[in-house]
């Protein structure tokens, strides 16, 4: 297959991304191609691609073994003559542990069942946090399964299902982690087996969990539902240590105070000062001064809805559902709101329409209530720039409750 | 009308077949189509999420990926052949 015929590399284009002081998948496949005819396969194919400018793959068909509908990214060449090794060249999803925290032991036996099973090229991880098996054909998928589950691995999300949810390293490793990141990613994922392995959304759904406003997972811009952590006391300063930062030659007053996006700082030479009630939990004079400033100890996280890349429509960070809640197991109010908002997405969505676009879709407005959210203030980014309210439906409203109030003869506050 | 999740399962695998190779049904559609037919009352969204995991289990039909995920009667690979 080779077409070399002895007159230099095969792949002169792919040679290119070799060069220069860093890694490069070419120099990393070309490894495995000493082992594996699929990977030589793959790297021409890949070249001829970069010659004609044209791409041969195709996806779709086969999504996962069986019962599953999900965790198997089907692909195939459109050129099986040319290239029959990798005639079939499918991905499998395999879901990391939360957190990515391994044995040595396991990434070897997961690099020996692929070896065996497949083209043995691995992306450790994926932008969906993901081990991601690159590479096999529809018969080894079941025995790759098998292999996998003996170790006690199981596949991923793929398709319109549950997404495997991911988090940030969080209480492990990392002291701003504002709620148990890597308990809550293990216990949706647990939660959802059903959502995650038997996809009936209109499209995927995505868990993100980071545990402080750092958002690590970068769950604001990369996942449906972003939960991230956050506090609603008061920072935590140790002073000491805010002046020895000042002898040390940091400049408070201009890199601490006047980087703080709202201004609620004051350092007069001795002592800093934060008005909390302006802090809006950005994270800077935290990471700036980590020896001085903590988050505060009441801590919980911002549930944020709608994240996504662009795909049908353009791409769209979450917006904020509930600015404040406490999360600690059952989880059972998150888990909860999750699935108020899948039973209206479910029934309402068109086909491969995400949440975020429902959302803007609908409205806001229709949308809060259709899933049971109170309307707050910070869910608003920013203000709307006429004064345009319609008073009537304000006391049309107001006017309903308090019909209802009297009817329950609720004193709930 | 009250229906078990096999008579479900079994509606979903007539309209599966009937529809095979004109319209892609989602878990969604079926759904939809079930509680239409029998009230939601008879057969809820939890009955038919036993009924689709019925009918995969058995492999009477498959999940597959176009773009979406949809219910299809086992068949040649997809994307495998032609198009
Ligand atoms: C025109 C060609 C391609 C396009 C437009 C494309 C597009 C995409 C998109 C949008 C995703 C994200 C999907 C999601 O997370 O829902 C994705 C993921 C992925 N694609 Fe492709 N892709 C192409 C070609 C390929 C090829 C040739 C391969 C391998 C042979 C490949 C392997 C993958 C893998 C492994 C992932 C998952 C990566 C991860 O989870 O981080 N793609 N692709
Ligand atoms: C100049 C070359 C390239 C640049 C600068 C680039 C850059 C990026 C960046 C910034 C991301 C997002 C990473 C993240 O969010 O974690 C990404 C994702 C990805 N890239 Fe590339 N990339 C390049 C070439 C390629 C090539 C050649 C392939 C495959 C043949 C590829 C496949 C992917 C895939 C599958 C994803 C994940 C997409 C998703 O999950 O949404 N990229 N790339
Ligand atoms: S998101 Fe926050 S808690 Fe999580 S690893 Fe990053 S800095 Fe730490
Ligand atoms: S976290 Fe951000 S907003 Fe809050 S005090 Fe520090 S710099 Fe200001």
């Amino acid at each position: 297959m080779s077409e070399t015929n002895g007159k230099g590399s095969a792949t002169p284009m792919l040679d290119e991304l070799e060069k220069g002081e860093w890694p490069s998948f070419v120099t990393q496949i070309k490894e495995m191609a000493a082992e594996k005819e699929q990977c030589q396969q793959l790297l021409e194919l890949l070249e001829r691609s970069y010659r004609e400018k044209i791409g041969h793959w195709k996806h779709g068909g086969i999504v996962g073994v069986h019962g599953y509908g999900g965790g198997v990214i089907g692909r195939y060449n459109d050129l099986p003559e040319e290239f029959p090794a990798i005639a079939h060249f499918h991905t499998l999803r395999v879901n990391m542990p939360s957190g990515w925290f391994y044995t040595s032991d396991v990434l070897r036996k997961i690099c020996d069942i692929w070896d065996e099973h497949g083209s043995g090229l691995t992306n450790m991880h994926g932008s969906t946090g993901d081990i991601i098996l690159l590479g096999t054909t529809t018969d080894e998928l079941e025995p790759t399964f098998k292999a996998l589950t003996e170790n006690d691995f199981d596949l991923g999300g793929s398709g319109s299902d549950v997404r495997t949810p991911s988090a940030c390293v969080g209480p492990a490793r990392c002291e701003w982690a504002c709620y148990d990141t890597l308990d809550l990613c293990n216990d949706l994922t647990q939660t959802f087996q059903d959502e995650l392995h038997r996809p009936a959304f209109p499209y995927k759904f995505k868990f993100k969990c980071s545990g402080c406003p750092n958002d690590c997972v970068a769950s604001i811009a990369r996942s449906d539902m972003s939960i991230i952590g956050t506090w609603r006391d008061d920072i935590r300063i140790d002073q000491d240590a805010v002046r020895e930062y000042a002898e040390n030659g940091v400049n408070i007053e201009r890199d601490i105070c006047g980087n703080c996006p709202t201004k609620c700082m004051e350092w007069d030479g001795h002592d800093l000062e934060i008005d909390n009630g302006n802090c809006v939990k950005c994270m800077h004079c935290i990471n700036a001064m980590p020896k001085a400033l903590r988050p505060g100890v009441d801590t919980g996280a911002t549930i944020l809805l709608g994240a996504k890349a662009p795909i049908v429509q353009g791409a769209q960070l979450s917006s904020v559902i509930v600015p404040f809640m406490k999360l600690e197991p059952p989880y059972d109010e998150i888990k909860d709101l999750a699935e108020r908002i899948w039973d209206f997405w479910s029934e309402n969505g068109k086909n491969r329409e995400r949440v975020g676009e429902i959302m803007q879709r609908v409205g806001m407005g229709n949308f809060l209530e259709a899933i049971g959210v109170d309307p707050i203030p910070e869910m608003i980014a920013y203000p709307r720039e006429n004064p345009y309210v319609f008073y009537e439906e304000y006391y049309e409203e107001e006017d309903e409750e308090a019909e209802q109030e009297e009817e329950e003869g609720a004193a709930v506050p | 009308m009250a229906v078990t999740a096999e008579q479900v399962a079994d509606a979903m695998y007539d309209l599966v077949k009937e529809y095979q190779g004109k319209k892609k049904l989602k878990a969604m559609d079926l759904t939809h189509m079930m509680v239409e037919r029998y009230g939601a009352e008879g057969c809820d969204k939890k009955m038919c999420k036993a009924a689709i995991r019925s009918l995969i289990d058995s492999d009477r039909c498959v999940y597959t990926y176009f773009g979406g995920s949809y219910i299809e009667l086992p068949h040649a690979e997809g994307a495998a052949g032609g198009g």
